[in-house]
């Protein structure tokens, strides 16, 4: 099952490591990372794998939410359909 | 591919932007449900539902959950009651068990406590309609509509007649609620057979056992994309278009995977823009974006013409199956931008009845003085069917009478529903032209056979 991790909050040190190290404890390949700064407000996002995972979408997302308040920031996941439905004319909104 | 602007655009327009699918409407036909003991007809509606719609509620979250969309109602829509209580009768206790199933799944709303009417009624579909006021003071979840027109019957005017005294009688039953029996009360022309928005809702006879139907909105989204052009009414088609689809889209994608879970047949998308009273979610807005100081000038029913226009183009793309309404919706009492125009006078009602002939759906949620007699309201009803008879397109009025209230004042419903400033309307007498009764002809341009 692949997803977007995204992560949007005040920039401030060791955020990349605290969500990576998250999604390794949870077995959730990270497949792609980006992230830029936009008006002071740090964005990331993961293009991720959820299939090695024990946990279900909604663990993993309960997990990153948790975290996200933690650290100060909000993190969500969201299936890569949604993205792929928006965004791509030719194979969007098949399935999730 | 996409990448992280495109990412970035979704994200903001669910956090800033009131993306939402509005509904997830499953229709169930009740068909094999008539027997000829209103008992066992109960029995075995009840059954129905919970069998196919028991876990609708969860399974619309599930998704809701994982795309990171909000999915706002799910819902119900069966086939018109009329028709099921044909041979057993017992409509009041059909309309309990109904109620009594919406509420144990968790559904927002069910509708389908309709009739078709649009050439004539029979003895039991009149006796059925003027149960309409009581059964929908009695209950919480149903919703009601009536087709009394359709371009190629033309108008049934003795229906019409009868709908303006259903109407008041729906307005002095709920009074205590400000009329709300009126919220969920549709008279419509042309109506159509797979709309999964209430109040009008219903399950047609050409329908699967069990469909899955859709609802969009994102008047907010399209309002915020139009914030970034600066060129002229081209480009506005042009970015209502793109941005319709991707609204769409998401609809579609809902569509099919509610569909595949729920065991139904995957329906239609409807690409209605449907306002809600929350500020940055009204179609008005979109109206005033594009060049309008305010939603009622001149100039209002051109640019709803190019937004409905480009809404279903880009839609049309986006979706396998469209149906529905598909179109933008004016609720005026759902509607911040609406709401204001009507207060301060900005918006009549017959700009309004001019808007709704470019556009879906009708005069709806529009709340006029409580001592509006029955034949004005009739006429109101007759006119705005009128215009989607000749036009060939879908026509509805949800007025309300507000019991007790007069111009200045507000019916407050809350919620989805919001408030509607009581408007005024002509009062000059239509009793002799509704007394007639009969049938409006068909307009000739509907006979193309």
């Amino acid at each position: 099952m692949k997803a977007i991790v995204s992560v949007i909050g005040k920039d401030k040190r060791g955020i990349i490591a605290h969500v990576s190290a998250a999604l390794y404890k949870m077995d959730v390949n990270i497949e792609d990372i980006s992230q830029t700064i936009l008006q002071e407000y740090f964005t990331m996002i993961m293009a991720v794998d959820l299939d090695a995972s024990p946990l279900d979408f909604d663990a993993v997302k309960t997990r990153l939410a948790e975290l996200g308040a933690s650290l100060g920031v909000e993190i969500n996941i969201q299936l890569q359909s949604i993205f792929d439905s928006m965004h791509r004319v030719d194979t969007g909104a098949h399935s999730l | 591919m996409y990448g992280n602007r495109e990412i970035l655009e979704t994200i903001n327009m669910v956090s800033h932007q009131h993306l939402d699918v509005r509904t997830i409407t499953m229709g169930i036909s009740l068909l094999d449900c008539i027997t000829d003991s209103p008992k066992r007809t109960c029995d075995k509606i009840y059954d129905k539902i919970m069998r196919r719609a028991g876990n609708l509620v969860r399974v619309g979250d599930d998704i809701a959950r994982e795309i990171g969309v909000p999915i706002v109602n799910k819902r119900v829509s069966v086939t018109p009651v009329a028709i099921v209580a044909a041979a057993s009768r017992g409509h009041m206790e059909i309309i309990r068990t109904l109620d009594r199933a919406a509420e144990e799944i968790g559904i927002d709303f069910l509708g389908g406590y309709s009739a078709l009417v649009h050439k004539a009624m029979s003895p039991y579909e009149r006796e059925f309609l003027l149960s309409i006021p009581q059964a929908l003071a009695e209950t919480r979840k149903i919703c009601s509509s009536v087709n009394v027109a359709t371009s190629k019957a033309g108008i049934n005017m003795d229906a019409v007649a009868l709908m303006g005294q259903i109407v008041k009688d729906c307005a002095y039953l709920t009074r205590d609620q400000g009329s709300l029996g009126c919220a969920k009360l549709v008279v419509f022309a042309n109506a159509v057979e797979d709309n999964p928005f209430m109040a009008g809702a219903f399950l047609g006879m050409g329908e699967d056992d069990c469909v899955i139907n859709v609802g969009v909105s994102g008047p907010g989204v399209v309002k915020s994309a139009l914030e970034r052009v600066d060129g002229d009414l081209t480009e506005v088609a042009e970015c209502i278009k793109q941005t319709a689809f991707k609204i769409t889209r998401v609809g579609q994608l809902v569509c099919r995977e509610a569909s595949k879970r729920l065991g139904a047949s995957s329906g239609i998308v409807d690409l209605s823009l449907a306002p809600t009273p929350v500020v940055g979610d009204s179609v008005a807005h979109i109206l005033e974006e594009i060049g309008l100081e305010s939603v009622g000038a001149c100039g209002t029913t051109a640019t709803l013409a190019l937004l409905n226009d480009a809404v279903k183009k880009g839609g049309v793309m986006a979706s396998s199956h469209v149906g529905g309404l598909s179109g933008a919706f004016i609720p005026v009492s759902e509607d911040a931008g609406m709401i204001r125009a009507a207060e301060s006078g900005l918006l009549t009602l017959e700009k309004l009845e001019a808007m709704t002939a470019v556009c879906s759906v009708g005069l709806d949620m529009i709340a006029v003085p409580g001592d509006t007699s029955a034949q004005v309201i009739s006429a109101l009803i007759a006119d705005e069917i009128a215009i989607g008879v000749v036009n060939t397109k879908t026509t509805a009025v949800r007025v309300i009478p507000a019991y007790g209230k007069k111009v200045g004042d507000y019916v407050e419903f809350g919620g989805l529903l919001g408030r509607a400033p009581v408007m005024p309307i002509h009062t000059a007498s239509p009793a002799k032209f509704i007394a007639r009764g009969g049938r409006i002809p068909a307009p000739l341009h509907s006979n193309k056979n």
